[in-house]
């Protein structure tokens, strides 16, 4: 186990997979309460098409991922909280995004490799650099959540009243969606974009389900998101073949289960007795009142 | 055909609610609310046209009408949400703006997104900083926020929600939580729209309650939406009744009249007593 720590390789996987894992977790929370989990589902195959684009013209593979990613994010921003049509909208301009991935690809004569591991990850093939541009970014994002905190977390939970109480509620939204999109970008250099989403809805939803307050439920957030990834890692390291990102997804998904199904009955536990909800609401008003 | 109806309950006593609201009208001289010859367009629809008002301190006022007839979009004028096409819109003698501190709000009632993970707490906090940049309270989350907290929570009588989940709570334990986070920016006016939607007789009766005693004890001027004046009419001064785009404003019995309401729908309507209650009926109402 030590051994394996003292190979730069590893060590790069361990610390890349770190700052992606905690980023992944605190956007992915917010994410869930914005009701914008298709976005995190979408925007990494739309980041997909940019990367292709950009391995097309010779570009580096980052570049098309972030131009892609955050003019999505913009757009998805700016499509307002109408639930149903901005997801219809946020499936068209992924599939339309898919498109011209297969575009490009079809177009690239070049080494398939590039391709594929903007689609599944390298997390085990990454330079100090690139970690070090993991670090960075993270920092920012998580820097930028911690100022836009209570903001963001009263207009996720409440945007009609947040904005009567002058918060810029279409501001943030677009805001937010550009540092998932960072997230995003960096994070599918590593996990690669089809498992992306395991990373940033699977540890808010679990921690969602187990935890009663915001703090909580992103605390729990990332530290499973860090569970996750690095028993990922080490895994994927002693099975020799298999992928991290496999192992990742499987780690997420075994949690996630027995969350779903016992969190209802604990956090009917947490309630005092006395306060059940009125079953029968407003129907002697209704009555009346007609 | 459709009716809207209203009763009247014996007991009424006109002068009651006019001997409140002195020592508020000392601190603000001036109206608190005042309208004129407003008109407000939403989509190329006219929502109000040329409605004109003015609403003095510590007034409890329903606001009434049929679906429709602006009273979601006069509220958001007064919040400045939404901004007139004619006419002037003065509150405590300036124009609305957003985020002014001065107005309280609770919107219609609606299922909270994710509100599983938050408790009744974390709610009525948003009141008190939910607006503010930086990270807050888990930073300085100290024990006066949450005294401060745990005092609007008491003001509603729901201090033994405070560790609920918000999601676990009935529409009216929901109800108090909002009117509470209204309350923490100490606002001079309350918004409230339709808080009564959702509630059976009982909880209707404690919220209406709760509302006059906050009206009366702070000197706060209230405006509430309902569809239903009924419950409504032991405690409030005056409604504003909005239909096709007019407003007429006044006492209870002067307003809720067959003349009133003809005039103002443009209709004949007729308001009939039975049963010792008032029916509203008429034409496309």
């Amino acid at each position: 186990m030590i051994n394996l720590l003292s190979y730069p390789f590893i060590q790069n996987a361990f610390l890349a997979g770190t700052c992606i894992a905690i980023v992944a977790a605190v956007t992915g929370y917010f994410l869930l309460l914005r009701g914008l989990t298709f976005a995190g589902h979408a925007l990494p195959n739309i980041g997909f098409a940019g990367a292709a684009g950009a391995v097309l013209l010779g570009l580096d593979p980052l570049l098309g991922l972030l131009a892609f990613t955050i003019g999505a994010a913009i757009g998805i921003g700016l499509l307002g909280r109408n639930l149903r049509e901005r997801d219809l909208a946020i499936g068209i301009l992924m599939t339309f995004a898919l498109a011209l991935g297969l575009l490009f690809l079809s177009l690239y004569s070049g080494y398939a490799e590039r391709v594929y591991s903007i689609l599944f990850g390298t997390i085990l093939g990454i330079s100090r650099l690139d970690v070090l541009l993991s670090f960075g970014i993270s920092l920012l994002i998580l820097g930028s959540i911690l100022l836009l905190f209570r903001p963001l977390l009263f207009s996720s939970f409440d945007p009609e009243i947040a904005e009567a109480r002058g918060v810029p509620v279409r501001l943030l939204a677009v805001v937010f969606l550009m540092l998932v999109a960072l997230a995003i970008a960096i994070a599918v250099q590593i996990v690669g974009a089809l498992l992306v989403f395991t990373l940033l809805v699977g540890p808010a939803a679990t921690a969602g389900r187990l935890a009663l307050r915001p703090g909580a439920v992103i605390l729990l957030a990332i530290v499973l998101g860090l569970l996750y990834t690095w028993l990922g890692i080490l895994l994927a390291i002693l099975s020799g073949t298999i992928p991290v990102s496999f192992f990742i997804a499987f780690l997420s998904f075994i949690v996630y289960l027995p969350a779903r199904l016992i969190a209802p009955r604990w956090q009917r536990r947490q309630q005092q007795p006395g306060s059940r909800p009125v079953a029968s609401e407003g129907l002697s008003q209704q009555a009346s009142a007609r | 055909m459709s009716s809207t109806q209203y009763d009247q309950r014996p007991g009424l006593a006109p002068q009651a609610p006019s001997s409140r609201g002195r020592e508020s009208q000392e601190m603000i001289p001036g109206p608190v609310i005042e309208l004129e010859r407003v008109s407000v367009c939403l989509g190329g629809r006219s929502i109000l046209q040329e409605v004109s008002f003015s609403i003095s301190p510590g007034e409890f006022i329903a606001v009434l009408g049929p679906n429709g007839a602006g009273k979601s979009t006069l509220l958001k004028v007064l919040l400045g949400l939404v901004r007139p096409s004619a006419g002037s819109v003065r509150l405590f003698g300036q124009a609305p703006r957003r985020g002014n501190q001065l107005i309280g709000y609770a919107p219609q009632h609606r299922t909270l997104e994710g509100a599983l993970s938050l408790r009744a707490r974390d709610l009525v906090g948003f009141g008190l900083d939910g607006h503010r940049w930086g990270p807050g309270w888990f930073v300085s989350g100290g024990r006066r926020r949450q005294a401060t907290i745990e005092e609007a929570l008491a003001e509603v009588d729901a201090r033994q929600l405070a560790d609920m989940p918000v999601a676990h709570l009935s529409g009216g334990e929901q109800q108090r939580l909002l009117i509470a986070q209204a309350l923490l920016s100490q606002p001079r006016l309350l918004l409230l729209d339709e808080p009564l939607s959702n509630l059976d007789i009982s909880h209707e009766q404690e919220i209406i309650a709760l509302i006059a005693r906050l009206c009366r004890t702070r000197g706060m001027t209230v405006l509430l939406v309902s569809h239903d004046v009924n419950p409504l009419l032991p405690v409030i001064d005056r409604v504003l009744y909005l239909a096709r785009g007019h407003a007429a404003i006044g006492k209870p019995e002067q307003v809720i009249t067959s003349a009133t309401l003809s005039a103002l729908y443009g209709a004949p309507v007729e308001v009939v007593e039975a049963l010792g209650r008032l029916f509203v009926v008429g034409v496309d109402i």
